[in-house]
């Protein structure tokens, strides 16, 4: 059952293995209700896969994964968690109020559509079809989609990859207000900069582990910054 | 300008809105894709207007079993490539993904893609009613044959569907796009769906029988001459249950 004292995020001991990769390994960690979580690490740290636990796409190994005390599947068929993906996610053909119009349906009660749109400023290409807006576009029709239904827990994978200085302002200062409303949000990205700006706690997860977590504060209390202490604990893929 | 509430207050619509939302929208797309209304309307008006004026040449000697064999052609290609090509891509670009973690669900998403398919092949066959009346289709009229046909073409949907999603579930969009019209041309010409089984080789009518593409042209085509043919719907049964149950089995959201 679902409880008020719940988190919006639990997970406890999660392992998923895709054939002999281990993505996720024994991971616990937890995202507080109506609290900014960032999840940052390297690419192919398990980040998205971990999302994916969350949000019932994928069904993990070991371990488990409750949203405000629910299984996901139950949590997203109540409405409950609205997903920002990383990448695409919509027709190749449908325009973007079209998108956000059916989304909408979706839900008891939705957030009104044109001013969504123009908050984000989706009517400067509302005619243009999904496949032909820039990633900037394509993610600013994905933030609309994962916040029109109101839901409790915003699960944001990458919000601002690919957008320009002003449009990720913009962005940071929505997800503000959606915490400001009580919403929790879950968020991963590889900004630096962001995470700091918003998060009111940061996991580091790497190769499927956490190797550190905490608030700002905590993280950076022996005057390291938030980049340093990510660089201390994860691996880097590519030759120095 | 109006203020945006971003309390939360989640909540599903109601299951028949969802499912409605979803078949209309994936309907408008459909009609927006080229390449698919040349699937759905473009090759079955041409194989109308073609059978009518030299039909006796491939074995459609009466002019009145044209019409039959290309609803039957429009059925195929609706349910089996533009379904398969449609749902690899939403596979590929996530939208499968997407959608199964809202209040759709994934049963919301079989059922609006059912209430889709549904909304595209009764357009698409008005049209091609249209057209062959036009060009001179006059069938015989039977209550028993057209019961049959229906019966015939809802199993027809339902087993070229459960097969189109085992290639779109399983394989790369890019692959489901070349075997999905490769297949569809492969039976268009060799699986009895435009042309009777009766126009084949003696030796390989009882293969050609088994396809369910035949059960359906066959059906369709003696319910035109009024007549009520049953065997094919044990065909179409076979295969709408092994279509389903495999695409149950191995059908992957994600990509």
């Amino acid at each position: 059952m679902s409880s008020s004292a719940s988190p919006a995020i639990s997970v406890t001991d999660l392992t998923v293995r895709f054939g002999a990769t281990t993505a996720v390994d024994g991971l616990s960690m937890t995202a507080d209700t109506g609290r900014i979580t960032a999840l940052l690490g390297p690419n192919g740290a398990g980040k998205t896969t971990l999302i994916r636990c969350a949000t019932d796409i994928v069904t993990p190994d070991a371990g488990r994964v409750e949203v405000f005390g629910l299984s996901p599947k139950d949590a997203c068929a109540r409405g409950l968690v609205g997903v920002m993906p990383q990448s695409t996610g919509a027709w190749s053909y449908v325009r973007p109020l079209e998108l956000l119009r059916y989304l909408a349906e979706l839900h008891a009660n939705p957030l009104p559509v044109e001013p969504l749109a123009a908050r984000l400023g989706l009517h400067e290409f509302a005619r243009t079809p999904y496949r032909r807006l820039s990633g900037g576009q394509q993610q600013a029709v994905n933030l609309a989609g994962a916040v029109i239904g109101r839901p409790s827990l915003v699960v944001l994978d990458e919000p601002t990859a690919g957008m320009d200085p002003h449009a990720r302002h913009a962005v940071w200062n929505l997800i503000a207000e959606l915490r400001a409303a009580g919403t929790s949000v879950l968020l991963t990205t590889h900004a630096m900069d962001e995470a700091a700006y918003l998060a009111d706690r940061v996991w580091i997860i790497d190769r499927g582990r956490v190797r550190v977590h905490g608030t700002l504060a905590e993280l950076t209390a022996d005057g390291d910054d938030l980049e340093s202490i990510y660089l201390a604990n994860t691996e880097s893929r590519m030759m120095p | 300008m109006t203020t945006l509430d971003f309390s939360p207050a989640p909540g599903p619509a109601p299951a028949a809105r969802r499912i409605w939302a979803h078949g209309r929208t994936e309907a408008m797309l459909l009609a927006r894709n080229g390449e698919q209304l040349l699937l759905a309307l473009v090759i079955p008006i041409g194989l109308l207007v073609l059978g009518r004026f030299v039909g006796d040449r491939f074995g459609l000697s009466d002019p009145n079993l044209v019409a039959p064999s290309v609803f039957s052609v429009a059925i195929w290609s609706s349910a089996f490539s533009s379904l398969a090509i449609a749902t690899g891509f939403e596979r590929r670009y996530g939208v499968l993904e997407r959608l199964s973690s809202t209040p759709l669900g994934r049963t919301g998403l079989i059922a609006g893609k059912a209430v889709s398919l549904l909304l595209v092949t009764a357009g698409q066959l008005l049209v091609l009613l249209i057209v062959a009346l036009v060009l001179g289709w006059r069938p015989v009229l039977s209550l028993p044959a057209l019961l049959v046909s229906l019966v015939a073409a809802v199993l027809a949907v339902m087993a070229f569907a459960g097969w189109a999603l085992v290639l779109a579930g399983r394989l790369r969009a890019e692959v489901t796009l070349a075997l999905g019209n490769l297949i569809y041309l492969i039976f268009l010409i060799g699986g009895a769906v435009f042309l009777p089984v009766a126009a084949y080789p003696q030796v390989v009518q009882p293969v050609v029988s088994a396809l369910p593409t035949a059960a359906l042209g066959e059906v369709l085509r003696h319910a035109a001459l009024g007549e009520v043919l049953l065997w094919p719907l044990g065909v179409l049964s076979g295969w709408a249950a092994l279509g389903l149950l495999v695409s149950r089995k191995v059908f992957r959201w994600s990509s």
